[in-house]
């Protein structure tokens, strides 16, 4: 072990640096890109089973199929081995630089974010806003890929896109700024740490609208259900990434999903309290496992992808002037009204308990709602 | 010295950047190497621990305003050949007009402004020191006032601009969507209650 230590130090400093940033680096994109490949599965398999089907069933390890876990691997696999066709009239170099460039704000957002008390790659104090400057360069890919296609389909399905990212980047941008006034620090970890004391020290219930503004603007922002007119079938066929086949395609299709679970932690650590355990402040959190730790965070952006899957076998396709109603004329306005509140409530400390009131009693009426017309009439059943 | 490396990577990539942004043909492709300008001028900010300022640029510059720049050259069909037309014409008149700014330039901001002894090294910030809330704190106080007039010129800008381009065009057909989301069923469906037919030996369909 000591031989070890020594060879390390025997390493010169600017080395250490980068070899030890690049192990910690490889210990956040490796599960990552593993969990990406796997929440494809995921989707399949949960949306089959909203559809009353099985989902892919097939594909093992070693002759057994294991429920078709090995899926996602024979997928890339295959992938791997499609050709890349460059359509003739394309742009070779942008076509090809199109794919990498939604991959890489994607993973390169994950460098701030702490995943538990004590790992992040770079704890650095404008965190924030380096997350707000990396989801908005995602955007280029698209745009790029779109152009580079020399296709209207693509170049129309880029235009969309572009406009509905554009568009959402504002409510979602202001969304962070409520969050970033109430923890009163742009560093991730601190406004996790803002958060502490259970359930209810969380800023969903405060912040209620922001946290509810926040995930609808995500899913528009990565382009997917119900929001995914940038690749709406019926009419463009697949959108920008009409004309990529093979790894090039695939290179989008992990961006998209890795943009997914960015969201979905992004809205774990920003309003469900990232690594904090819900039983934070009670004699329970001194249990095994009940305590904080990376195993929340884990749990919480679980919750968010399922909800992201559910909303895909639900909900039907948004039409263009809706989604662009949504985004202007209800979340810009609410984030608005927002901010001022708790703008007061920060200068005002009593007004917070109030909020956190407002948050509970509305999420318990609309259970109630929810439950209570369930009971009486059943949707869907005309009475006669 | 890893930091002079990095400036002067940055430095070059920018420069490269910047004269291409001039010089291609292609519109697009202008506009993205201007992109690529923008990230390395953020890079030499960060080295300078101006790490607000690099990541608003990015956040602002490359990631709305050029963006919607770059989604207005695309749908047009620019022809640089024509807009070059006459260029080398025009080249010595353009030529004359460039020295001119040069000179005046040099006589109001002359070499005597600048120079490494007026300007000691920049003391490196602790490492908790933090850009956003310093400049925060100088924005929200000493220029408060300069700041807000900025804000509502914007405000101003954005009202002027949207004026000018809206109108109401009273023979289109439009949705309005408050008025789907309202809709409930008794408005769209009736139910009649009416007797049965009765049977005339036709239910074959012959």
């Amino acid at each position: 072990m000591e031989f070890f230590t020594d060879m390390w130090m025997a390493l010169p400093e600017g080395l250490r640096a980068v070899l030890a940033a690049s192990t910690k680096i490889m210990m956040v994109v490796g599960p990552l890109m593993l969990a990406v490949a796997y929440v494809t599965l995921a989707e399949r398999k949960i949306i089959g089973r909203i559809q009353v089907r099985i989902g892919p069933n097939r594909v093992g390890f070693f002759g057994h199929s294991l429920w078709g876990l090995g899926q996602p691997i024979a997928d890339a696999v295959k992938l791997l081995f499609k050709e890349i066709v460059l359509p003739s009239g394309a742009n070779r170099v942008l076509f090809l630089i199109a794919p990498m460039l939604s991959l890489g704000p994607a993973l390169a957002a994950w460098a701030v974010l702490p995943l538990n008390a004590e790992f992040v790659i770079a704890d650095i104090n404008a965190g924030l806003l380096y997350i707000l400057a990396m989801t908005s360069i995602g955007v280029y890919g698209v745009i790029v890929a779109g152009w580079a296609s020399n296709s209207k389909y693509a170049f129309l399905g880029a235009m969309r896109s572009a406009a509905q990212i554009v568009s959402y980047e504002i409510a979602m941008g202001f969304a962070l700024v409520v969050v970033l006034m109430a923890a009163g620090s742009l560093n991730i970890r601190d406004i996790v740490l803002a958060q502490e004391g259970g359930v209810l020290g969380w800023f969903w219930a405060p912040l209620l609208p922001m946290f509810l503004v926040y995930f609808i603007s995500g899913v528009a922002e990565t382009n997917r259900a119900p929001f995914d007119v940038a690749e709406g079938e019926s009419e463009i066929v697949a959108g920008f990434h009409v004309d990529y086949s093979g790894m090039a395609f695939a290179v989008f299709f992990l961006a998209e999903y890795a943009n997914m679970i960015l969201i979905a932690a992004l809205a774990a650590i920003l309003f469900l309290g990232g690594w904090l355990s819900p039983f934070e402040g009670t004699a329970l959190a001194s249990l095994p496992l009940l305590g904080n730790g990376i195993h929340w965070l884990l749990l919480k952006i679980a919750l968010f992808v399922f909800l992201y899957l559910w909303f895909r076998a639900t909900f039907p396709r948004y039409r263009y002037d809706q989604i662009m109603r949504l985004g202007w004329k209800v979340f810009i306005p609410v984030t608005l009204v927002w901010l001022v509140v708790v703008g007061v409530a920060v200068m005002y400390p009593p007004l917070w308990d109030w909020l956190t009131g407002f948050g509970l009693l509305a999420v318990a009426l609309t259970l109630l709602l929810v439950v209570f017309r369930g009971a009486v009439k059943p949707s869907g059943v005309i009475m006669p | 010295m890893s930091q002079l490396v990095i400036f002067f990577v940055f430095a070059a990539i920018m420069v490269f950047a910047g004269v291409m942004v001039i010089t291609v043909r292609n519109a697009v492709h202008s506009a993205l190497f201007l992109v690529l300008a923008f990230f390395s001028s953020a890079a030499i900010w960060l080295l300078m621990e101006a790490e607000f300022l690099a990541i608003v640029l990015v956040l602002v510059y490359v990631g709305a305003v050029m963006v919607l720049f770059l989604f207005v050259v695309m749908m047009l069909d620019v022809n640089t050949a024509r807009l070059k037309e006459g260029f080398i014409r025009y080249l010595p008149v353009g030529l004359l007009v460039a020295v001119l700014i040069a000179f005046q330039l040099i006589m109001v901001v002359g070499g005597e402004r600048f120079g490494l002894e007026d300007y000691p090294k920049p003391v490196p910030k602790a490492a908790d020191y933090s850009n956003t809330e310093a400049l925060g704190a100088v924005l929200y106080t000493e220029y408060l006032f300069a700041f807000e007039v900025a804000a509502v010129i914007l405000l101003v800008a954005i009202v002027a601009a949207i004026s000018l381009t809206m109108r109401r065009r009273n023979t289109v057909k439009t949705q309005k969507p408050e008025m789907q989301v309202a809709v409930r069923r008794e408005d769209r469906i009736r139910i009649v209650s009416m007797a049965s037919e009765p049977r005339n030996g036709r239910e074959d369909g012959s």
